[in-house]
């Protein structure tokens, strides 16, 4: 899967880690190649997110190797990281917006804090443009406080493109959303697709995660169970796979049997 | 047995990590205090935080203060036909030990918890990870910006205390006690020497240290949501004012056998 002459824009080789006394990674390799959207998918607690801490080096691996463009991070100084993570932006899961900061604020952040190239007119002007992008060019003066949970989140999809980076990271970036707002956000994932950028987005959404990913891993258990095209996984006839796609579809004899007692109680439920 | 044992262990073990991090974190403060990025806007954001929005509760604290050692020195002196000298009385204690304490223990209460519940807020709403991957160091932003504010400020709001003190028990002295203004200045200076302004220097220097670092620590160090931001907060007050009231008497303590 690695390209020799164009190295992945992010690789994960058998990465383990160990928060607390908790495995939570368990030999996990993916490969993102540039341009390329990846959608981690996995139920709650499955490690997804943790997956995207690795990779912007919030944590690191206990054992195992993560390139960014061919560079090791795994063994970088935090002053190191900052570096790598100037070409990185993430969506947190609750935006993660600073309280304290205007929208305005918040959107130029890394501009005014890092882009010393840049003029106050030309930073005033991409902040702006990244939030017409995400349809919130009104909110400028607001304060992270004033907004919605959907328009929050879009702020936050605002922050991250304001910041250039070519790597975008989105943890759960339609949780919580309404259908309006999580079609919105799915759009703007497929429209930054065409720019180039290359984007890693961690979700439970089957919906969002067809209509984004060129390419999609499942994670169970801080396992990889699956790494291929979306076409691939609704074709997949792996029982945990299934489960995950199409609960209601099980075969009786997958899902989960009930005890003794619970057994007298469905049959009540039922008979009611 | 060996199940109270080993909670033992366990316990001693999370102490020595705690001092292990508190250090690490004291270390990486002052480290960011000299190199750069330095953040002048949020360093004169929290010298007005700390420095301006303290004024009023220290000026309270140093009038009140003053005003009751005159009561208080007073009925002490008085058999002795001594009344006079309650100003050096006023102004020894003032200077050495309460000024410094008590504008401690009231900045501990204000700003220390202050900045105890702003990291932690930022802790447990993934703020500070969002710093992070921003590529700003939050030590650098957040700790070593408000170490340099109450490094700078709290002494200041010390001389202040000190001064109102001292103002407080004249307002005492001449109203209520009958001394003449000038033998109550005179035996307030004559009873100053060179160590005691030293020391009314150093010991607010060091309680800034404690309360900007113990809040900072609280703070960064927050898990388990809104309940974890209460616990810090409260930490983060108990913990100073308890390492004020310590390091108050180890300082007197070096102080006097090097001075007097």
């Amino acid at each position: 899967m690695v390209n020799d002459a164009t190295p992945s824009m992010i690789t994960l080789e058998h990465v383990w880690l160990t928060l607390g006394d908790r495995l939570i990674l368990k030999d996990v390799s993916l490969d993102v190649q540039p341009g390329e959207t990846l959608v981690i998918l996995g139920g709650s607690g499955s490690g997804k997110t943790t997956i995207l801490r690795l990779i912007l080096g919030l944590y690191r691996a206990d054992r195992g190797s993560i390139r960014i463009e061919g560079q090791e991070i795994s063994r970088l100084a935090e002053r190191e990281l900052f570096q790598i993570r100037q070409e990185m932006a993430m969506v947190f899961q609750n935006a993660a917006l600073f309280d304290s900061l205007t929208v305005r604020e918040n959107v130029g952040y890394r501009l005014w804090e890092h882009g010393r190239l840049l003029s106050d007119e030309q930073i005033e002007q991409t902040v702006e443009e990244s939030l017409n992008f995400v349809g919130l060019e009104d909110t400028l003066e607001k304060m992270p406080a004033e907004l919605s949970g959907g328009m929050r989140k879009r702020v936050g999809i605002a922050r991250a493109l304001a910041s250039g980076a070519k790597v975008l990271l989105y943890d759960e970036p339609t949780a919580g959303l309404d259908p309006i707002n999580t079609c919105m956000v799915s759009r703007l994932i497929r429209k930054l697709k065409t720019k180039g950028v290359t984007q890693v987005v961690v979700t439970h959404d089957l919906e969002t995660a067809y209509h984004v990913a060129d390419h999609i891993v499942m994670i169970i258990k801080g396992r990889v169970l699956f790494d291929g095209t979306p076409d691939e996984i609704k074709n997949s006839s792996d029982p945990a796979i299934r489960e995950f796609l199409d609960p209601g579809s099980m075969p009786s004899e997958w899902r989960p049997q009930p005890k003794a007692d619970e057994g007298v109680v469905r049959q009540q439920a039922d008979l009611l | 047995m060996a199940f109270a044992s080993f909670n033992i262990k366990a316990r001693l073990i999370g102490y020595v990590l705690v001092v292990q991090e508190f250090t690490y974190l004291c270390a990486q403060t002052v480290a960011g205090l000299v190199r750069p990025p330095w953040y002048i806007r949020e360093t004169v954001l929290q010298l007005d935080r700390i420095g301006v929005g303290s004024l009023f509760i220290v000026v309270l604290t140093g009038l009140f203060t003053g005003m009751v050692l005159a009561l208080q020195g007073a009925v002490q002196l008085e058999p002795y036909g001594a009344t006079i000298y309650v100003s050096s009385l006023i102004s020894t204690s003032v200077v050495r030990e309460l000024g410094p304490v008590l504008a401690a223990l009231m900045i501990a209460g204000r700003v220390g918890t202050g900045i105890a519940s702003e990291i932690a807020s930022m802790q447990v709403t993934e703020q500070i990870d969002a710093l992070r991957a921003e590529g700003t160091d939050p030590i650098q932003k957040l700790a070593a910006t408000r170490l340099a504010a109450c490094l700078l400020m709290i002494p200041i709001l010390t001389i202040i205390t000190n001064t109102i003190a001292i103002l407080g028990g004249w307002l005492v002295a001449r109203l209520y006690l009958a001394i003449d203004s000038y033998f109550y200045w005179t035996w307030a200076f004559e009873a100053l020497h060179g160590h005691d302004l030293v020391l009314g220097l150093v010991k607010p220097v060091v309680f800034a240290f404690i309360i900007a670092m113990v809040g900072c620590y609280a703070g960064f160090y927050t898990s388990g949501g809104t309940v974890g931001v209460g616990l810090s907060t409260t930490r983060s007050m108990v913990s100073s004012s308890i390492l004020i009231l310590m390091s108050d008497f180890f300082i007197t303590k070096l102080f006097m056998a090097y001075s007097w």
